[in-house]
């Protein structure tokens, strides 16, 4: 991922999964899992919910300890907390009893405010620093949670769904947003989502999590900015979309065999 | 012009007249409603030269003023008729002394300096009372909130004394410290220990635990989260906690004082009755209301502050 070579934080990452599973008691959550994220890669991880895909972002994340197996990041074995690794989750946490700017510099020294408003004005807000988190909007406060997140220059950003509660005009705002500043960083993201389109969109790699276990891993090769409307991109969001969806026929095809059945054959799905 | 700045003078008189039965503190309202009346008498001389007076501003006005007062009419009339049934001679001084007579005997305790004295005791009493209990119930309300070991440890025990109420520990208490001034702290601090405690203890288990694994991602050290994150979450319930005592602790302070004391407002209450000076008692009676409306002044003061950030305090 050399084309990222304008970066200005400290680069990627390289994660890599290795036999990595995770069970509660006695339910398996994630097993088996075998990856490898180049360092600057984008990748989006799919699937229904209760998949394992956010359990996995929690591994990588080092907030909980894996069952089996191991994970690298750079060679290192994740144990605990990383410093270099920063999360945004699905709500935007922010502390509602701290300003924005106090908000974004949350870890950081004294003298962090100023980077902190550096990148708060990187994603539009450089001038609602003084302003309470409980007069944002929920895209506002999003994109504080982002800039909180950035001000630290992470080598790797993992995404848990933090653009679900968004509405979709928001949301491409953000996509376009987070595309910009990873290219600009050069950081290795970890995106979580249950929205095809939005991984299309922003990720070098779309991976596919059922059952605990890795299904699919596609390499999205679309020039950026991707457009929604292309029709190469809408082929490949559907493709995705019915694999997670387990849809029998990948290829469109008008099936009209049912017709000439009798309706004790068939199954009804109601 | 001449016959509009005529009307306006009217105005002004009306306003007056108005006014005249309102209390002397109105004043300001009263400049208020001239300023306002100034006002609009430049914008008829300007904007409507000639038409006809538009009353509706000042009939407004009129309205706000009259929904402000409104609600002291009742005590004012309340007070003007216990003044005329004690003048009037209906009502006995032994049961209830004149508001004028109350007023001058405050006027003379504050004067000789007594008042100050005694309100000074009263009040560092249930103050340094506050401080203990207290600073106890909110000491042991972040440890058990915090520490799940020390939950298991002290939680039933606390929950158990809580239920004996503090009035009912008076015998033993005069058993153990006399009627010492120690007698009265250990009542006060005992009285507001728990509802602090309790409200300590429930802030910090409500904290979003959210915001702490968050914190806990970002850096922050035990220390960091504890001051960043779960104090500031928990001081909502501290406050209310710290409201509930502070009601207390002059309830408390009022018994103790009643049942001995050789100084403070009690003092002064019960001495004033041996002697039926039944103004001064009104006094003291007075003077723990007005103690008690300003603690809850400070603790709302604290409140808006401290949870400025707070939608529901803005």
């Amino acid at each position: 991922m050399t084309e990222h070579n304008t970066s200005t934080g400290q680069g990627g990452v390289r994660v890599q999964a290795r036999s990595l599973g995770k069970s509660y008691g006695q339910r398996r959550v994630l097993q088996g899992t075998e990856l490898v994220i180049e360092p600057g890669e984008f990748v989006a991880i799919v699937g229904r919910s209760g998949c394992g895909k956010s359990t996995l972002l929690r591994l990588v994340a080092g907030l909980e300890p894996a069952t089996q197996g191991d994970l690298l990041l750079d060679g290192q074995t994740v144990k605990g907390l990383n410093e270099h690794t920063r999360i945004m989750f699905q709500e935007a946490r922010l502390l509602p009893w701290r300003r924005v700017l106090d908000n974004v510099a949350l870890g950081l020294p004294e003298s962090g405010q100023a980077a902190a408003a550096k990148v708060l004005e990187q994603v539009g807000l450089g001038d609602r620093q003084k302003e309470w988190p409980a007069r944002l909007s929920g895209g506002q406060r999003q994109r504080v949670a982002l800039a909180r997140a950035l001000v630290h220059n992470p080598q790797l950003l993992l995404l848990d769904e933090p653009l679900g509660a968004l509405d979709a005009l928001t949301r491409i705002e953000m996509h376009e947003l987070i595309e910009n500043l990873w290219k600009a960083n050069g950081f290795t993201a970890l995106l979580v989502t249950h929205d095809v389109q939005e991984a299309v969109a922003l990720a070098d790699r779309v991976i596919l999590i059922e059952d605990g276990a890795i299904a699919l891993d596609e390499r999205i090769d679309l020039p950026r900015p991707r457009s929604r409307g292309d029709a190469r991109f809408a082929a490949i969001e559907k493709r995705i979309l019915d694999r997670v969806l387990q849809r029998e026929d990948p290829e469109p095809s008008v099936d009209t065999s049912w017709i000439t059945t009798p309706a004790s054959g068939l199954r009804w799905a109601i | 012009m001449t016959s509009l700045n005529t009307t306006a003078n009217d105005l002004v008189d009306k306003v007056d007249l108005f006014l005249d039965i309102a209390p002397p503190e109105n004043e300001r309202d009263r400049t208020l409603a001239l300023a306002q009346l100034a006002a609009a008498e430049q914008t008829w001389a300007v904007n409507i030269p000639s038409s006809p007076i538009d009353w509706q501003p000042l009939l407004n006005f009129l309205g706000i003023v009259a929904k402000r007062l409104l609600p002291w009419l009742v005590p004012l009339a309340l007070v003007i008729v216990w003044q005329l049934s004690s003048t009037l001679g209906w009502l006995s001084t032994r049961v209830l002394p004149a508001p004028l007579s109350v007023v001058d005997a405050a006027w003379a305790l504050a004067e000789s300096g007594e008042l100050w004295t005694h309100v000074r005791i009263s009040a560092g009493r249930a103050l340094l009372g506050l401080a203990i209990g207290g600073g106890l119930g909110l000491v042991l309300g972040l440890l058990t909130g915090s520490v799940r070991w020390l939950e298991t440890l002290l939680d039933s025990t606390i929950q158990m004394v809580r239920n004996i109420p503090a009035l009912a520990l008076i015998p033993l208490v005069i058993l153990w410290f006399g009627i010492e001034e120690s007698a009265k702290l250990f009542l006060i601090s005992v009285a507001v220990f728990f509802p602090i405690y309790i409200n300590t203890f429930h802030g910090i288990r409500n904290v979003d635990p959210g915001l702490i694994e968050m914190g806990r991602t970002y850096g922050l050290s035990r220390w960091g989260l504890y001051r960043q994150i779960i104090l500031p979450g928990a001081m909502s319930s501290i406050l209310v906690g710290l409201r509930f005592s502070l009601g207390l602790m002059w309830v408390i302070l009022i018994v103790a004082e009643t049942i001995s004391a050789q100084a403070g407002i009690g003092y002064l209450t019960m001495n004033a009755r041996e002697f039926l000076q039944t103004d001064v008692v009104l006094v003291g009676i007075l003077l723990y209301a007005a103690l008690g409306k300003l603690a809850d002044v400070f603790a709302k003061g604290l409140e808006k502050y401290w949870l400025r950030w707070h939608p529901g305090y803005q």
